[in-house]
C-alpha cells in the first residue's frame, strides 16, 4: 500500500468532527428541536473526532 | 432542503478529500498492474471495504429504506440472504481460481477455463452494462438533488437559471470521477470507496439513532406496526401471506441462490476490488471481512424506511411538474417511498448534520459509479482492446488505453443520463436485457470451476440458451396487477406472478436452469480440454490452498462459519 489510506480518511473525518463540534459550540440552540433537543453536531462531532485519532495514530504507528 | 454555510463546507471538505487522494496515487500509478489491478498491493481490510462500498451505490441507499418502509424487515433478506452466503462461498471457494489463475479479470477467466467465444459474450454484455448503470447512477443522483432543491438557494443568489441544475449535477458528478480514477486507477477509486465507507456510516448512524429515539425505541415501533413489517420470516409461508408476494422456497432459491450467488460471484464489478489484494489469502479475506459490515447494514439502510413509516413521514407521490397526488387504481393516494431517506434526513438533522448527511448521499453516488467506471476501463481494455483490436503494444500504451476508456466510459454514462431523462420505457428495456444475460452466468461458472469435463462449447451453448430462457420466461408470464408490455408478458400470459418480486426470482432461477442443463448436455458430446491446460482454473486441478500455517483467525473457513452463524442469528432475532 504506497499511502496508507487510514491517514487521510483519519484527517478527513477530523476536519469534518471539529467543524461540526465547533458549529455546535457557537450555533444557536433552538435548532436544536428536530433532533430531539440533543446538540447533535457536538455529540457526533466529538466522536468523530475520536474516530479520527484512532485511525491516525494506527496509519502514523505503521509508517513509522 | 435548504443548506447552510456549514452544510456546504462540509461537502467542500468531502469532495477535496477525493480529489486530494486521486491526486496523491498519480504518481505510483505507473503501469497498467498499477492502474487496473491497483498493483495488486492492497491489504484485506481495504480490499473488504471498498468490496461492499462499491456495491453500496445510491440506488441501494434509497431503494433499500423505499422497501423497507414496503415491505419491513425482510427486506434484510436482500443481506442476510441474498449476499452473505455468496460472499463467503466466494472468499472460501471460488477465489482461489480467481486470483490463482493468471487471469486480470472475470472474462479473461472464461478464456482461460473455457474459450475466445464465452469471453466475448461476458466481456461485451458486462462492459455495456456498467456504462448503463453509471449513467442510471448520473441520472439518479441529479433527478434526487433536483427533487430536494438543494441547488435552487445558490443558483438563485449567483443569478443563474434553474433549468441548468440537472446540466450542473450530471457535469460536476462526471468529471469529478473522471478527475479521480484518470489520476489513480483503481487504488484510487478503492480508496475513495473505504473513505464513502467510514462517510456512509457516519452520516446514517446518528440518523437511525434520532429517528429510533423519535419512535419510542424497537419495541414501540413493532408495537405501532403490523407484525409481517417487523419480523423477518413472517408470512413466508405461502406466496399469498406476505407483503413481497414470494414464498420461502422462492426467496432461497431465487434470491438466496441464483440471484445472489451470480452477483457476488460473478460480478466483476465486485471481484475486482478481491482481485486487488496483495496475497491470495488476502483475496480470499477480502469477501468475508466485508461480510461482517454488510451482515449489519440493514441497521443503517432497511431501518430507516420503517421508521419514516412509523413516525408517518413518508409523503404522497405526485405527479412531476403538478401538486396532483397519485392515486392507485381504488383511488387511495399513492406514497412516494423513494423519499423515506431524504425526509429523515430533513426532520432529525439541524444545519450542520445536514451536510454530513446529505455528504453520506453523495458518497454513495460516487462510490457506486466509480465502481463501475473501473470495472469498465479494465474490461474494455483487457478483454475487448487487448483481446480483439490491438494483441501486442508496450505497456505504457495499454495504460495510455485505460486512461482514455475512462473518459470515453464517463462520456458514454454521461449520455446514457441523458437518454434515461427523455426515455423512462428504453431504460427499463434495456436493464430487462441485461437481466437476462447475467440470469444463466452462475451456471456457467459453477460448472467451470467445479467439474473439469465442462467445455468451451457447451459453456456458450448454455449461456445462450440460458439468456433466451430468462426472456421467454419474462414474456410468458405477469406480475398481478401490471399491463403486458415491459413488465412481462409480452409474447402471451401463460402464468401470472403475486408480485414482481416473485417473478424476478423466478425467471432467475428458470434461466439458471437451462444453462446448467445445456452446458452440461452440450460438454458431454464435444471434446473437453487436456487435464494440464486446466491446472489452477478447476477445482480438481488445483493444489488446496493451504491455511493450516495461517492464524485460525486469518483462516477464510473459520471466518466464513462465524459470518454463517452471525446471520442465522440474526434472522432468530428479527425471526
Amino acid at each position: 500500500m504506497p499511502l496508507d489510506i487510514r491517514i487521510p480518511i483519519g484527517l478527513m473525518l477530523a476536519i469534518m468532527g471539529l467543524i461540526l463540534a465547533g458549529y455546535g459550540l457557537i450555533a444557536d440552540s433552538s435548532i436544536y428541536t428536530r433532533s430531539l433537543g440533543l446538540n447533535i453536531n457536538l455529540i457526533w462531532g466529538g466522536v468523530l473526532v475520536v474516530t479520527s485519532a484512532l485511525l491516525l495514530a494506527l496509519g502514523l504507528r505503521r509508517a513509522r | 432542503m435548504t443548506l447552510g454555510a456549514v452544510d456546504w463546507l462540509l461537502i467542500f471538505v468531502y469532495f477535496a478529500f477525493l480529489l486530494g487522494v486521486g491526486a496523491a496515487l498519480k504518481r505510483y500509478t505507473t503501469t497498467s498492474a498499477d492502474f487496473f489491478q491497483a498493483g495488486r498491493a492492497m491489504p484485506a481490510w481495504v480490499c473488504g471495504l471498498a468490496f461492499i462500498s462499491a456495491n453500496l451505490g445510491a440506488q441501494e441507499i434509497i431503494g433499500m429504506a423505499a422497501s423497507g418502509a414496503k415491505y419491513g424487515i425482510a427486506t434484510s433478506h436482500f443481506y442476510w440472504i441474498g449476499a452473505i452466503p455468496a460472499m463467503v462461498f466466494l472468499g472460501v471457494f471460488m477465489m482461489p481460481f480467481y486470483y490463482g489463475s493468471r487471469a486480470r479479470s472475470v472474462p479473461e477467466y472464461l478464456r482461460l477455463r473455457f474459450d475466445e467465444k464465452t469471453r466475448a459474450f461476458n466481456a461485451v454484455s458486462f462492459a455495456l452494462m456498467t456504462v448503463f448503470s453509471s449513467g442510471i447512477s448520473m441520472y439518479a443522483m441529479a433527478k434526487l438533488l433536483m427533487m430536494l432543491r438543494v441547488l435552487d438557494g445558490p443558483f438563485q443568489r449567483l443569478g443563474l437559471d434553474p433549468a441548468y441544475i440537472f446540466h450542473t449535477c450530471i457535469a460536476a458528478s462526471a468529471v469529478i470521477v473522471l478527475v479521480y480514477i484518470f489520476l489513480g486507477g483503481l487504488s484510487s477509486a478503492m480508496y475513495n470507496e473505504v473513505l464513502q465507507f467510514f462517510l456512509i456510516v457516519a452520516g446514517f448512524a446518528p440518523l437511525v439513532y434520532l429517528g429510533l429515539r423519535d419512535a419510542g425505541g424497537w419495541s414501540a415501533l413493532q408495537q405501532k406496526l403490523p407484525a409481517t413489517l417487523t419480523h423477518s420470516w413472517r408470512g413466508f409461508g405461502s406466496a399469498q401471506t406476505n407483503p413481497m408476494g414470494v414464498d420461502a422456497f422462492g426467496v432461497a432459491m431465487g434470491l438466496g441462490f441464483v440471484l445472489s450467488f451470480g452477483y457476488w460471484c460473478t460480478d466483476f464489478l465486485v471481484v475486482q476490488r478481491a482481485m486487488a489484494a496483495h496475497s491470495m489469502a488476502a483475496a480470499r479475506r477480502t469477501p468475508l471481512i466485508a461480510a461482517f459490515p454488510k451482515m449489519l447494514f440493514p441497521m443503517l439502510v432497511v431501518l430507516p424506511g420503517l421508521i419514516a413509516l412509523s413516525n408517518n413521514l413518508i409523503p404522497f407521490k405526485v405527479i412531476e411538474g403538478t401538486q396532483q397526488v397519485v392515486r392507485d387504481s381504488l383511488g387511495s393516494p399513492v406514497r412516494d417511498f423513494d423519499l423515506a431517506v431524504p425526509v429523515l434526513l430533513v426532520r432529525y438533522f439541524p444545519a450542520g448534520m445536514l451536510g454530513l448527511g446529505l455528504t453520506a448521499l453523495l458518497a454513495s453516488f460516487m462510490s457506486g459509479m466509480a465502481g463501475n467506471v473501473t470495472a469498465f476501463n479494465t474490461v474494455w481494455t483487457y478483454d475487448i482492446y487487448q483481446a480483439y483490436i490491438r494483441r501486442t503494444a508496450s505497456d505504457a500504451h495499454y495504460l495510455w488505453v485505460g486512461r482514455m476508456a475512462t473518459v470515453f466510459g464517463i462520456a458514454a454514462s454521461v449520455a446514457t443520463a441523458y437518454v434515461a431523462a427523455q426515455f423512462n420505457n428504453i431504460m427499463d428495456v434495456l436493464q430487462l436485457v441485461f437481466a437476462f444475460v447475467n440470469a444463466p452466468l452462475l451456471a456457467t461458472f459453477l460448472l467451470g470451476m467445479f467439474w473439469k469435463r465442462a467445455t468451451g462449447h457447451g459453456a456458450f451453448a448454455g449461456l445462450v440458451s440460458g439468456t433466451a430462457a430468462a426472456a421467454l420466461h419474462h414474456g410468458l408470464t405477469l406480475p398481478a396487477g401490471a399491463a403486458a408490455g415491459v413488465k412481462g408478458g409480452w409474447i402471451a400470459v401463460v402464468h401470472s406472478y403475486p408480485s414482481e418480486m416473485a417473478q424476478n426470482f423466478w425467471t432467475a432461477i428458470d434461466a439458471w436452469t437451462v444453462c446448467f442443463a445445456v452446458t452440461i448436455a452440450v460438454s458431454l458430446v464435444t471434446t473437453p480440454r487436456a487435464d494440464r491446460e486446466l491446472e489452477g482454473l478447476v477445482h480438481a486441478l488445483t493444489a488446496k490452498p493451504r491455511d493450516e500455517r495461517l492464524a485460525w483467525y486469518l483462516r477464510p473457513a473459520t471466518l466464513g462459519a462465524i459470518v454463517l452463524a452471525a446471520t442465522l442469528l440474526l434472522n432468530v432475532v428479527f425471526f
